[in-house]
Formats: C-alpha cells, structure tokens, sequence
C-alpha cells in the first residue's frame, strides 16, 4: 500500500490524530498527535492489512523550534512502509515509549534520549548509550556547544599550523 | 552480588556458599570486534545475563555530517562501517542523488556494484575467519586474510585506498575501472570459487565448528523482525529477504542471484551455525554478480554532472542499502542549503547490539563470543 494511502487509513480511522501529511519531496510522512501516538502504532501493527510489523528507523531531529522524533516503519509481509512523526516541545520533549510494540525501539530511543534529549515516558532502561554518563547536554541539539574540557582532558587543541601562519603575519 | 548469594547445608553441618559473579568483558577483549565492553552476571560458567555497553568509538559522524557539507561528507562515510566501507559510501551517495533528483550513469552503476560486491566478500571473508579465531582456530583466519588481501590489492588499484574508500562520490563513481584491471577481477573469482570449498572443509563442516555453533542463541523469525535484525541475520532465520532484491537500487535488477535463507540443516533454524554460513553462501552469490556485473558492463561516463555547490531542495528521504552486516538506512533531512540539517545512519549492528542482552540469558561465557561473531558486530559500526 502506498504511504499516503496508509495515512489517509489513519484520518479516517483517527479524525483530529494526524495533524498534517507531506507531499512527496521526496518521501511522504505524516504528522500526529504524540497523545495518541500509541494508539495508531498498535493499530498499524495488528491491522493485517497494514502488519508494520518491524520499527526499521526511529530517530529525533532537532527544528530549532521544536523537537521531531521520526519513525519509520515497515512491514515484511506486504512490503510497504510509513514514516510518522511527532512534534514535541523543544523546552521539555517528552513522549510515550514504542518499546512495547516494537522491541527495536529500546536502543534507538536511548541514543534520541542521550544525544537530543527527549524523554521516552515509560521506557524500561532510558540511559545514555553512546555519550558518557555524566557528560553536559545533548549534541545533536543545534545550540549545543561542545565543552573545552572532559575532566582535565582538552576536547580541543590549538592548531600549530595556525600558530605559525599568525607569527608569520606579524 | 551478595543478595544472588545462598547457603547450601552440607552433611557434615557447615555450609557451601555459591553468590553470583560479575564480570567485566572488554572493552580491549581480543575477540569483541572493535572496542566494547560487556558487564556479566553469571553464575559459573552460564550467565545471567550480558549487559552490552557501547559508546567506546563514538565519533560523532552524524553531527559532522551537519558541519561538512554534502561532497565533503563522502570520506567521513568511510568511518561508519571501515570494514565494508563502500556500501556506506553507496548509501549516502544514493540518499543525496534521492534528495536531489540526479541520475548516476548506467556504468557507475555497474561500478558501484562491482566496487561494492566485492567490498561484501572481502567483509565475509574476515567474518568467517574471525570467527575460527574467536573459538579458538587461527589458521582458518589466516587463510580467510590472504583471500581478503587479494580484494584489497584489487580496490587498491581500483580507488587508491585499501580500507576507507572513498570511491564514490554524488552522481557515480570517481574512477573508471583502470586498464586490464577486469581480467585481474575475473581471474580473481576464478581463484575464489574453489577456495571456498576448502574452507567448508578446513572449518565450516568441521566436527568441531559444527559443535560449537549449532544450537548455540537460536533467533526465531518474529523476534528478529521485531528486533529489526537485518541482512545475513534476518536471513539465518528463515526471513527471505534482501533489499538487492526485494526494492532493487542501483544496476541489481539486471543481474541474476539468489537469496540463501536459515534452513537449520546443522541444528535449529537461525542459531549461529546459520548465521555463520550464511556469510559462505552469500560470498557465492556475491560472485556470482561480479561475474555477470563484469562481462555486461555498458560504456560510458562513470560519474553525472553534479554541481560543486550541490544544494538540494528542502526536503527529507531514507535510502536503503545491503551492506555486509544487512539493511543500512540513510535518512537525510535537507534544509535547501549547501549543508544537511540531519544525517541518521541506521545501521545493522546496532540493532543486533540491542538484541544480545536478551539472547545471553543462559548462555555459556564462551558462547556470548560466538553469538557475537555469528552476528557479524562491528564497534565502528554501533557507535558511529
């Protein structure tokens, strides 16, 4: 089925839950509302025409306005796929965890947790996975400004070429 | 540990205490595959469970993606994945001609595959021999390395690299095959083709290999679908699918291969001897290709016109590709600047990263080395 056919599926099952569909440029995506979030993923697991039975990609962008969290989904049985998203606030994000449709889901929402700083409500093991544990901030966020130091050791260094061009200037 | 621990009475009327262990495993451990590390609770020789920590070789390539700028990426791509580095050059090549609506020539097409065919058997190849040295054989690695040394003289000559690539750029391929340098390939597979066979019977059918990878971490078809296990993995567990053929890319569609699935013939479907020879049967596939990709090579310009400056419009896709460790999914998200606003890898590593704390349960300590080079783990790969 093809991917606005799936969102106009949900419209039409859902009234109000998605917010806005895409054209294509060049994947289509539809976005709805994280409150029924839940809701629509188990629906597009168990209908059998639809049967997304695998979560291939969730990831989060960071719009500098708000926070996007992006699932792509799939179906081995039927060969077809969705992308949906959420929007979410950038001050606090905060959605519902899709671990327990899609156990994929775990790991990749521990790294959007660690790297932008959303929070899976309900996750089983939300830590950081990729940064150190006490590490400042969350990197992927656009204002993100790396430390100039991780305890004593310099994460940046002055560069020697850049040294020697300004001695040679003076 | 010690809330694990209990008191067993003997007869004599003192006690015998046993308690739970916790060891540390890495993240410098000769056979974890690149640097992680591992926390087990184990309970003599079977564990408990192996809690997976990552992060090790993180080095931030989605965010320098954002930094970069679309050509200048190319060479960071490499980093992804360094053993099978051509597929990630592939993927985000295709994700940017996606976004920018470009058409890669009908010969770098076939360049990419043959480039890229290659880079999967010289992939499989360190697989299997890493796996004889993780339980405890060194001369199928030996043997496996010498084949691989040859692909890497063969992509030497070809892009100037023996590791990270850097071959493919947006729009085809930097350099057209160099002279006389398809007979050498053709030559090559010739040499290939029986070799195989001797390693079946130096390692692969070997009592020995046999009995210490049938049976061992068994993944049924639904747990490795819902897990978003991909490429070999999926395929161990009965799951006929491949993305060369299931939603063709580049010049696939023309050539003729098969996709080898689990059968189980050695003990249960998907255990690790599966997944193990499935990285044998795909060599010969991939051999296959190469043979038809080399005799029906069309001429013709390698690489499209892509503009220095490439800006493609505002606008998100997600590519996929079949690299050696399964499905790779690039999604990229344009702003219409000469930067990306967000690169995902989406690699198949750390999707069977996630699933090894499960399949551990039980386990015996020395099959958690099995299971993770059955699985075909690579750290670069977890960590981007």
């Amino acid at each position: 089925m093809e991917p606005l056919r799936i969102y106009e599926r949900l419209r039409e099952r859902y009234p109000g839950a998605v917010l806005e569909t895409s054209e294509k440029k060049p994947d289509p995506f539809a976005v709805i509302d994280p409150a029924v979030l839940l809701e629509i993923c188990r629906y597009l697991r168990d209908d059998p025409e639809l049967a997304m039975d695998c979560l291939s990609n969730e990831t989060g962008v960071d719009f500098k306005d708000r926070i996007e969290v992006v699932y792509h989904l799939f179906s081995y049985r039927h060969r077809h796929g969705a992308v949906l998203k959420v929007r979410l606030l950038r001050a606090d994000p905060r959605v519902a965890t899709v671990e327990g449709i899609w156990k994929s889901a775990n790991w990749m929402e521990r790294e959007i947790f660690d790297l932008l700083g959303v929070n899976f409500e309900g996750h089983s093991d939300l830590r950081r996975i990729l940064m150190p544990e006490d590490w400042p901030g969350h990197p992927l966020r656009k204002d993100f400004v790396e430390p100039q130091e991780y305890h004593g050791i310099a994460t940046v260094r002055e560069s020697p070429i850049v040294r020697l061009d300004e001695h040679r200037k003076k | 540990m010690s809330d694990a621990a209990e008191s067993i009475p003997r007869a004599d009327g003192s006690t015998l205490r046993t308690e739970e262990m916790t060891l540390n495993m890495g993240p410098q451990h000769p056979s974890t595959h690149g640097v992680l590390r591992f926390v087990i609770r184990a309970d003599g020789e079977v564990m408990r469970e192996a809690v997976p920590d990552v992060g090790y070789l993180h080095r931030s390539i989605e965010k320098i993606a954002e930094k970069v700028g679309y050509h200048g990426f190319m060479p960071y791509t490499d980093r992804v994945d360094y053993v099978c580095a051509m597929f990630t050059n592939q993927g985000w090549g295709m994700a940017c001609e996606k976004l920018g609506n470009i058409e890669v020539p009908r010969r770098g097409e076939y360049c990419r595959v043959i480039a890229a065919e290659f880079n999967r058997i010289a992939s499989h190849l360190l697989t299997v021999g890493l796996m004889g040295m993780d339980i405890g054989a060194m001369t199928p690695f030996l043997h496996a390395l010498r084949e691989r040394e040859m692909i890497n003289d063969l992509i030497e000559e070809l892009c100037g690299a023996r590791l990270t690539f850097n071959y493919m750029r947006i729009g085809g391929v930097a350099w057209d095959l160099p002279p006389g340098w398809r007979e050498k390939a053709l030559a090559y597979l010739d040499h290939l083709e029986p070799i195989l066979e001797e390693y079946n019977a130096l390692f692969s059918y070997n009592q020995i290999c046999v009995q210490r990878l049938a049976n061992v971490a068994p993944i049924t078809a639904e747990e490795a679908i819902n897990y978003n296990l991909v490429g070999p993995n999926l395929r161990a567990s009965g799951v006929k699918w491949d993305v060369r053929k299931d939603m063709p890319y580049s010049a696939y569609p023309d050539f003729d291969f098969d996709v080898p699935v689990g059968r189980g013939q050695w003990g249960t479907i998907g255990d690790s001897m599966d997944r193990y020879m499935m990285r044998i049967f795909e060599m010969r596939e991939s051999a296959k290709i190469l043979r038809q990709a080399l005799t029906k090579m069309p001429d013709g310009p390698v690489l499209a016109k892509v503009v220095r400056n490439f800006r493609p419009p505002a606008g998100e896709c997600q590519v996929r590709v079949e690299s050696a460790r399964g499905d790779q999914g690039w999604y990229v998200v344009s702003d219409g600047t000469g930067y990306p606003w967000r690169v995902r890898v989406r690699t198949g590593s750390f999707a069977a990263m996630g699933m090894i704390q499960k399949l551990s349960r039980g386990l015996m300590i020395a099959d958690l080395v099995v299971l993770i080079a059955s699985l075909d783990v690579i750290a670069p790969e977890i960590d981007r």
